[in-house]
């Protein structure tokens, strides 16, 4: 990782209330990659018959991860502000299972960074969602 | 010729606000986030209350991206559930229980959903309505939008597929 960027995990979540409110974790942080965690939590299921998580935290942690992938980008400065956001849910999360998501920005351009993510329970054959965003950011020359 | 009087006005609150209370309730994460519905006939707008747990970024302060997306979205299943509803609560065929809703049809699931961030939120009520722009037997298309002060400038909008619940018979 890039000793310049080096991002302390609890600091960057004690920065972001929403985050920590949801029990989001950071797991690891490179050069334009985000992992994060949301541990299994009965206060934000969406189906009470099933257990099932709903779309929104889902959409929180994907969001946070996807905006972090673009932080740690070395050629990114500064903070960045989230443009646009699709998720496509593939299916629904196992319950009780922690949500994994991976985000990679893989281009950066003067003011736009593209950016895309997968979360995955236990069952790693088929992703939990998917998702694409682009960012505003400022770009360091 | 004569004419079919028309329910008490209580009659028809009741039976409407007991099936949005049935439909809201007993999902957790609308409880956890505080979401609350305001109705006006038929048309439903989702209120927000501002909490601090909710801000992402401190320093500006502004709303959680996933906030928004949170408030969006279950502004999008609450208000495509309740236009699907309709027809049969108005009709007498599905009957609200809040304290059993095992005999409502289940909730439409999310296919896929985009949120455009306007502007950034800020730290107060936000509010969303949604409109349904298709309702197919098998999914639905709806648009959302959520705005603070002014209900002119959205500060975020949102659309997504919904897979509608299949009916038994």
């Amino acid at each position: 990782m890039d000793n310049s960027k080096s991002i302390d995990p609890i600091q960057f979540m004690e920065a972001l209330p929403h985050g920590k409110a949801l029990g989001m974790q950071l797991i690891e942080l490179g050069d334009g990659t985000a992992v994060l965690g949301l541990p299994y939590d009965k206060r934000f299921v969406g189906d009470p018959e099933t257990g099932v998580i709903h779309g929104g935290p889902i959409s929180a942690l994907m969001d946070t991860c996807c905006g972090a992938s673009v932080m740690s980008h070395p050629e990114v400065m500064g903070i960045t502000a989230t443009i646009d956001l699709r998720i496509d849910y593939m299916r629904a999360a196992k319950p009780g299972d922690t949500i994994v998501a991976r985000a990679e920005c893989h281009h950066v351009t003067r003011s736009v960074a593209f950016v895309r993510a997968v979360a995955e329970d236990s069952n790693s054959n088929t992703p939990v969602a998917t998702a694409t965003g682009t960012f505003m950011v400022g770009k360091s020359k | 010729m004569s004419r079919k009087t028309p329910e008490p006005v209580q009659v028809v609150k009741q039976r409407r606000d007991e099936m949005l209370k049935s439909l809201v309730e007993n999902i957790p994460y609308i409880n956890y986030m505080c979401i609350s519905f305001d109705r006006r006939g038929d048309e439903l707008t989702a209120i927000l209350p501002f909490r601090e747990n909710l801000i992402g970024n401190p320093m500006l302060p502004a709303l959680h991206g996933g906030v928004t997306s949170g408030l969006l979205e279950v502004t999008a299943i609450v208000g495509l559930a309740w236009s699907s509803l309709w027809q049969d609560m108005e009709s007498g065929a599905i009957e609200a229980n809040p304290a059993d809703t095992s005999a409502l049809p289940r909730m439409p699931k999310t296919i896929d959903f985009t949120i455009d961030y306007l502007r950034s939120g800020l730290p107060r009520d936000a509010y969303a309505r949604a409109i349904v722009t298709r309702a197919g037997r098998r999914y639905a298309s709806v648009r959302t939008e959520a705005w603070q002060d002014n209900r002119s400038r959205p500060f975020a909008q949102a659309h997504g597929h919904f897979l509608m619940p299949q009916r038994d018979d």
